[in-house]
């Protein structure tokens, strides 16, 4: 998947600025950056539901025009069908005709997303974590090249956002499609991802792109984690307490080495 | 604990069954000495309102007109439906007809279909046309406002979430759209057949003979037969209510339960 230089001029505003990134095959991408920075616009491009003003995205050497059922976007919230049940929701973008492989693929994925027993519930019976597991299970159940994921957990407490993280790590792990994941966390993004793209303040850049070397699943209190984690932190402009660096400090980012 | 909790909601059904029944049971007394006191030989009282409706039903004439009536707002429901919703859903849909002809819709919505009853006459005469006109008139606005509003509505992302899927055209308005709508539509059905059944009656007053509305004119100018148009208003008034709890118990389908507030 290639980026190329892609502007997006907003009321004249220039959101986001020459862009380049390419995503290899069955990678964990993680985009952070500052709320209003237009990460969830880049993403919005990636996934073909917004136009870019200049340059563009590749995917397969295809070019992004419109949404495509090999690429599936995930949402924060309010996306799964109210209207229909957790087994017809996730039955919702599955293109095999045979209906007992249909059936089956839809069982595959719900008992993977830790939802077996709700097959026949409707989504306003389930909690917010249960309804972003019912979407992860309709994405993958479509079986997509990619997947694409807009901040899924945002909307989640904390602890369901631990418990989706790493069962997310699990899945991909599984699955090994190729996500593009924005989040505006960055624990989440080193946990998550094989590289961190960090963005800045509009128009927005690429002010870094860390790859993120610890075996999965992550520990929390690794060192290298740790160290990553602060670096991603000093590159947004905040030391790892929470204060601004400012005016000296904050340019003087020097690019990451890891362990390798 | 568990049986506490059954309890109490044990305790709030009977309440909400109770309390109705104590004020129907006040209002009927206080309407019984009210005519008694005051002398009145020509406003009934309750038992001769009941003697009254006994006596229709003998005749085979209550049972007649409520058919008569109940024909009537279902032609003019009927084809109000099958017109409004898809009328709605495009005008919804499509910014283009919206634009085009919602001004018209706001324009004819406050006209009154009492307003419409010479028009009526007019052009369908005295039959069944012009009350099922006048009901479908009325019906259509709440029909058309409410499905518009509820694809306006819809989530976007239902939406991009089907279209991310592959589905487009058709397909959407089946699979999406429509589904989506419905709850919001049911509650502009239900206002429209509330307002159905208050045409109905007015408008046999002037053109018809048959059917509650007719009933209670009839008995008003053939002799003074007050215990029969409180007969009529009263059938009127139960009817209503009955229809009512039949939109109501659709509100609880499984198909719409997620898009209506808890009442």
């Amino acid at each position: 998947m290639t980026f190329q230089s892609k502007d997006r001029n907003k009321e004249a505003v220039n959101v986001l600025e020459d862009i380049n990134l390419e995503v290899g095959d069955g990678e964990f991408v993680c985009i952070v950056g500052p709320s209003g920075c237009g990460k969830s616009t880049l993403l919005n491009i990636a996934g073909g539901f917004l136009g870019a003003t200049r340059g563009e995205i590749r995917i397969d050497g295809e070019k992004v025009t419109e949404p495509n059922p090999r690429h599936i976007f995930i949402f924060q919230e309010n996306s799964v069908f109210p209207w229909l049940t957790v087994e017809d929701n996730v039955g919702f973008g599955v293109k095999r005709s045979n209906s007992r492989e249909k059936a089956e693929l839809v069982a595959h994925y719900i008992e993977m997303v830790n939802l077996t027993g709700f097959g026949k519930a409707f989504p306003s019976e389930l909690s917010g974590g249960m309804k972003q597991r019912v979407e992860i299970a309709r994405a993958l159940a479509a079986e997509p090249d990619v997947l694409f994921m807009d901040e899924p957990f945002g909307a989640l407490d904390y602890l369901t956002r631990m418990k989706l993280r790493y069962e997310l790590t699990q899945i991909w792990e599984r699955e090994r499609k190729t996500v593009l994941f924005v989040t505006h966390d960055v624990e989440e993004a080193v946990q998550l991802s094989d590289r961190v793209v960090v963005m800045g303040k509009r128009p927005s850049r690429i002010r870094d792109i860390v790859t993120v070397d610890v075996e999965r699943p992550r520990d929390l209190d690794d060192p290298v984690y740790r160290r990553l984690r602060d670096h991603i932190f000093r590159v947004m402009g905040l030391d790892h307490s929470g204060q601004s660096l400012d005016g000296e400090d904050a340019p003087k980012v020097v690019p990451f080495v890891g362990r390798r | 604990m568990a049986g506490d909790l059954k309890g109490e909601a044990m305790k709030s059904r009977l309440e909400s069954l109770l309390l109705p029944l104590a004020v129907a049971v006040c209002f009927v007394l206080g309407w019984h000495f009210a005519v008694r006191w005051s002398g009145s030989d020509i406003f009934p009282t309750p038992k001769q309102v009941l003697s009254g409706t006994a006596e229709l039903a003998r005749k085979g004439v209550l049972f007649k007109y409520i058919v008569a009536s109940l024909f009537r707002v279902s032609c003019g429901y009927m084809l109000a439906v099958l017109v409004g919703i898809p009328a709605g859903l495009l005008m919804g849909w499509f910014g283009r007809a919206r634009a085009a002809f919602n001004p018209a819709l706001q324009v004819l919505r406050p006209i009154s279909p009492i307003a419409w009853i010479p028009v009526a006459i007019l052009w369908f005469g005295v039959s069944d046309l012009a009350p099922i006109f006048l009901i479908f008139l009325a019906s259509l606005f709440p029909i058309v406002t409410a499905s518009m509003a509820a694809v306006q509505n819809i989530q976007l992302n239902y939406i991009r979430a089907a279209r991310n899927f592959g589905i487009g055209g058709l397909e959407l308005f089946k699979k999406v759209v429509f589904p989506a709508s419905l709850p919001q539509i049911l509650t502009g059905l239900r206002l429209a057949l509330g307002v159905a059944w208050l045409v109905v009656v007015a408008a046999e007053m002037i053109a018809v003979n048959s059917g509650l509305g007719y009933l209670i004119i009839d008995a008003r100018n053939a002799g003074k037969r007050y215990d029969l148009v409180v007969a009529g208003m009263a059938m009127i008034g139960l009817i209503g209510l009955g229809l009512d709890w039949l939109v109501r118990r659709m509100e609880t389908l499984d198909e719409v339960r997620w898009g209506i507030s808890g009442r």
